[in-house]
């Protein structure tokens, strides 16, 4: 069923009836030509892509718990392309440009929002580092904008300008950054790969690899077994327990990330903006809710919750830029479990098992990586090679020496 | 989250700072195959439940520590001070 404003019109006036949901609940069969171990963002669109790009459509996505169920449906929606090294930033400009068609190209509607996203910067050095990373972004073919305090204070007049632990001088603004519904996102990548073809598999977890002879012939399920010649392991903050099943140690440390949301307010703030030195970032949902994070926790951790001291630095980082959000009242907070690698980069690659590929290391940033890194690992599983866009993600790369720091702050789990 | 620092007692998680797996005091002769190297700096365990990690009472004695902890629930296990183990300090 195709999604059109006639359709909402003629459905509004029917009693809604005819909608159908929007994707199959096959059971698994015995044997696919490939499996993707995981049913989040980097999961669905790998299979999507899987099936578009390469006309690869007898495949699966198994999923341990339903569709979107982890951080797909927890992240603060992020999307952007501002990276300065090379390696990242080809990465997420080619995200970014599958971003501005995906509604198209889904017939779904991820509410893609280009809102704009600003960057505070708060001492001449700092505006150094951003002016590079501008520069970096332009040569790239994306946008940015350096905005004096002046400018900053025409777009963000609610913003205390004057506080003296960090006085804000100005801001890198990405015009073409912004926001997307989450969850639609899942929706609109499983349903646009189920109408390809692809099985989608919800309750069903993986629990061992079959290896033969140095190549993987299928997985083991809470549904069973299944067989196939190429798997993706695309597990997020899981990587470490599922490559665990191939005899993989992986360069990862899952940690925990918190979130927090309050109740619906007029339009109030218009952008996303971000508060790198007081560790907070906010942007505003179309339901009105101010969404709003800061960093990990910094431990590893696998509980989907966080500990007060985060919820309360976070809280003040907000006070301090921002005075006016004191009155809303936060009506939820929840954490997701990230997949840190030593350099905050991800991996997209093939591993010492034939067939076998992964796919993690997004650490706090994947949403926005959803379009390419699918793209990029559908590429990966349907050709043996890596994307271009995506070559430096290699899996030994920190064996090597060519790790990707972007942040410049040290090759070491707890560090990003 | 509380620890439990053996010379200062029950504290505060902030007082702490978390560095990392409990691979960094194994650490490999200094011609140990690269493998090695890449194992102690990058590859890690990750449990899902048990673990055993190195934290830095930074604002309370400076000893390092070894905390067992779960991952799942975060209850804290044992703490034991890097000084006191058998072979010593790292
Ligand atoms: C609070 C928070 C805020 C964030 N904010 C942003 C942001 O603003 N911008 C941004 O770009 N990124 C952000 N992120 C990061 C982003 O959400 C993640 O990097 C990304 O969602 C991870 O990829 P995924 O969607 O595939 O992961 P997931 O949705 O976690 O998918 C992995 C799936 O694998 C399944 N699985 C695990 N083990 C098995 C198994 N054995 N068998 C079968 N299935 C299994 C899981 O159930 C899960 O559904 C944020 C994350 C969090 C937690
Ligand atoms: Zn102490």
């Amino acid at each position: 069923m195709r999604y059109s404003g006639l359709k909402v019109i003629t459905e509004g006036l029917f009693g809604n009836k005819g909608w159908k949901p929007a994707w199959r609940d096959p059971a698994p069969k015995a044997e696919y030509d490939a499996i993707i171990i995981g049913g989040g963002g980097h999961g669905l669109s790998t299979a999507y892509y899987l099936a578009k790009n390469h006309g690869l459509t007898n495949i699966a996505v198994l999923e341990k718990g339903y569709l979107g169920s982890g951080n797909i449906g927890r992240n603060t929606t992020i999307v952007r392309a501002n990276y300065f090294l090379q390696g990242n930033s080809e990465f997420y400009s080619h995200s970014m440009k599958l971003w501005e068609g995906l509604e198209i190209d889904l017939n779904y509607n991820v509410m893609h929002s280009q809102r704009g996203l600003i960057n505070l910067f708060h001492s001449d050095g700092q505006r150094d580092a951003f002016v590079r990373r501008g520069n970096s972004m332009i040569n790239q073919g994306d946008d940015a904008i350096l905005l004096d305090r002046e400018g900053v204070r025409e777009m963000l007049p609610y913003l205390d300008f004057e506080q003296t632990r960090f006085p804000i001088y100005g801001g890198l603004y990405h015009p073409r950054g912004g926001t997307a519904r989450h969850d639609a996102v899942a929706w609109g990548y499983a349903r646009a790969a189920d109408k390809r073809g692809v099985d989608l598999i919800q309750n069903c977890e993986v629990t061992g690899v079959d290896i033969e002879n140095g190549r993987v012939t299928g997985v083991q399920t809470t549904r069973g077994a299944i067989k196939a010649r190429k798997v993706g392991i695309v597990v997020a903050g899981r990587s470490s327990q599922v490559a665990a099943m191939a005899g993989m140690r992986l360069p990862i440390e899952s940690h925990i990330l918190q979130a927090f949301v309050t109740e619906g307010l007029k339009p109030v703030i218009d952008h996303v903006v971000s508060f790198g030195m007081g560790h907070f970032y906010i942007s505003q949902s179309d339901k009105g809710g101010l969404v709003f994070g800061g960093d990990l926790d910094f431990y590893a951790s696998y509980a989907s919750r966080g500990n007060l001291p985060m919820v309360e630095h976070v809280m003040e980082a907000g006070m301090t830029l921002m005075p006016m959000i004191g009155r809303a009242k936060v009506l939820r907070s929840w954490g997701g479990i990230m997949d840190m690698s030593p350099d905050g980069s991800p991996i997209i690659d093939k591993t010492h098992v034939d067939g076998l590929f992964i796919d993690c290391g997004w650490n706090y940033g994947g949403f926005k990586a959803v379009p390419a890194s699918g793209w990029c690992m559908a590429h990966l599983m349907a050709t043996g090679e890596s994307h271009p866009v995506a070559a430096r993600f290699k899996l030994n790369r920190f064996a090597t020496g060519h790790i990707l720091d972007e942040e410049g702050t040290g090759s070491q789990h707890n560090l990003h | 989250m509380r620890l439990t620092c053996p010379l200062c007692g029950e504290r505060d998680r902030r007082e702490f700072y978390y560095y990392g797996s409990e691979d960094y005091l194994n650490r490999p002769a200094p011609d140990a195959a690269p493998q090695a190297w890449d194992d102690y700096l990058h590859n890690r365990d990750n449990p899902a439940g048990v673990t055993r990690d190195l934290w830095y009472h930074d604002m309370g004695c400076s000893s390092w520590l070894v905390v067992t902890r779960n991952t799942v629930t975060h209850d804290i296990l044992a703490v034991e001070a890097v000084a006191d183990r058998k072979g010593g300090a790292a």
